[in-house]
């Protein structure tokens, strides 16, 4: 349902813009896209993100299943900061984490953090 | 549903704090035990020796099948001819520990008041060598733990039966590898309790993470991943001191020497909590 109303109201997002600029839509979207699959690549990447250790997410193979699986994202993070803040260091929610963190010891770049959290918002 | 279990149990397995602050080693003991029995309660206490294969009926087949030809019977020949070679002055090993060296397995890693330091077998070993003349052997691999290995089989079977005696000294040690144990460490910020304790029987990637209980019953071990990186019938063979080495490397954090201070007292420590264990080495290992 909240999906629903984000689809609708980023649809009349578009329309507005479409109408103001014909060519500021599809050019976002397109950029949003290749922001998500980058993501998506460093989430994956063993020796940067390497989420599927521990999270099924997505199509990625043999996930582990220490963490929870990333599905539903959006109904359970609908502020895109508030996932972003989850990835970037876990231990502000549960200070005993086995879910490195990423953000204070460096081992993935604030960027990086930024695509995958676009690619997980997606799931 | 089942998601927000998930999450539940985990946050509880992370609230049950392993031990009461100054809990005593026996107490740290039998609670450590007590929470592998009530996580495993179909696994029988000695089967707790079989390390990830006593929770899991698939590769437990596999494993079963490999241990029917096992991989590392040339290397523990070797082992045993190298512990019973006398040496150039015409001693053998059997001259330097009780019992001549057979079925004491279960008794390391001890406390020596005389010294104030920890023993393990391994470091024996070498002090046996040199104190005949002979040159130390490499540790952590090879020649030694093929007569480590060696020695530990002819305990299969005896408990392990650490003591951590009322000394202000020793109680340091085992402080030293509790905290070890249960420290995060690394870039990934992981201690090896989050892997082998709270996480036991959890998939990391394809890898299942075997429960602690019955750790240092079945080393030295002989790793398949170790034979395939080397040559000859020894490359298998890996300590205990090893392996911790590998698993501090994994999380990113800086690895220790094959009998370092820091790995003695992680192999007193982690050792004591399985003390009841049957020794069943080596064990065979992917
Ligand atoms: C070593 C294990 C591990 C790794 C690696 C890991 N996580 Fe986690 N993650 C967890 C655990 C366990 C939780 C459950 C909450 C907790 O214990 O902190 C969690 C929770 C989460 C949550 C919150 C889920 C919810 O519904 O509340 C998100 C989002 C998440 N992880 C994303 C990621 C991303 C993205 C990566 C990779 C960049 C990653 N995790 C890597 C173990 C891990
Ligand atoms: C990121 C997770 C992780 C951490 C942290 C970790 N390990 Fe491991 N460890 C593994 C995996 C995976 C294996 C291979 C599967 C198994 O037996 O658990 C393993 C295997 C082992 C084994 C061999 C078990 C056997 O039966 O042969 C020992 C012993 C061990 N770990 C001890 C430790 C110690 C001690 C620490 C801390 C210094 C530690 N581990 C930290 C993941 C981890």
């Amino acid at each position: 349902m909240r999906k629903l109303d984000r689809l609708l109201a980023a649809a009349s997002v578009a329309t507005l813009l479409g109408a103001l600029n014909m060519i500021a839509a599809p050019s976002a979207v397109a950029q949003d896209a290749a922001l998500v699959a980058e993501g998506k690549k460093i989430a994956f990447n063993r020796r940067k993100g390497n989420c599927l250790a521990c999270h099924m997410m997505g199509d990625g193979d043999l996930p582990g299943n220490i963490g929870p699986p990333l599905i539903a994202m959006q109904a359970r993070f609908p502020d895109k900061a508030a996932l972003r803040a989850q990835i970037y260091d876990p231990r502000t929610k549960n200070p005993r984490t086995i879910m490195p963190p990423f953000g204070p010891h460096a081992i993935i770049s604030d960027s990086d953090i930024d695509k995958i959290t676009e690619y997980v918002w997606t799931l | 549903m089942k998601k927000t279990m998930l999450l539940v149990s985990a946050v509880c397995m992370l609230a049950t704090a392993p031990f009461a602050a100054a809990s005593t080693p026996e107490e740290d003991m039998q609670a450590f035990r007590q929470y592998f029995k009530d996580r495993y309660p179909n696994t029988p206490f000695d089967d707790f020796q079989n390390g990830v294969y006593s929770i899991d009926a698939s590769r437990r087949i596999e494993w079963e099948s490999m241990e029917e030809f096992p991989p590392y019977e040339i290397g523990l020949e070797i082992g045993q001819q190298a512990f019973e070679k006398p040496f150039a002055n015409g001693k053998t090993y059997a001259s330097c520990f009780r019992n001549g060296g057979i079925n004491i397995r279960q008794h390391y890693p001890y406390f020596d008041a005389a010294t104030g330091q920890i023993k393990t077998l391994e470091g024996e070993i070498n002090e046996c060598r040199v104190k005949n003349g002979e040159k130390a052997l490499k540790f952590g691999s090879g020649e030694l733990a093929a007569v480590s290995a060696y020695m530990a089989s002819t305990s299969n079977g005896s408990r392990i039966n650490v003591v951590i005696p009322n000394d202000p000294r020793a109680l340091e040690w085992y402080d030293r590898g509790k905290q070890h144990y249960y420290a995060k460490r690394g870039q990934l910020n992981m201690s090896c309790a989050d892997c082998h304790y709270h996480y036991a029987g959890y998939n990391v990637r394809a890898d299942l993470l075997h429960p602690a209980l019955g750790d240092l019953s079945h080393f030295p071990v002989y790793r398949k991943k170790w034979e395939a990186r080397g040559n000859g019938p020894l490359a298998g063979f890996g300590t205990s001191h090893r392996r911790f080495n590998g698993c501090n490397k994994q999380v990113r954090a800086k690895g220790y020497g094959a009998q370092s201070d820091e790995y003695k007292a992680l192999e007193y420590f982690l050792t004591f909590m399985s003390n009841g264990i049957p020794i069943n080495a080596p064990g065979v290992r992917q």
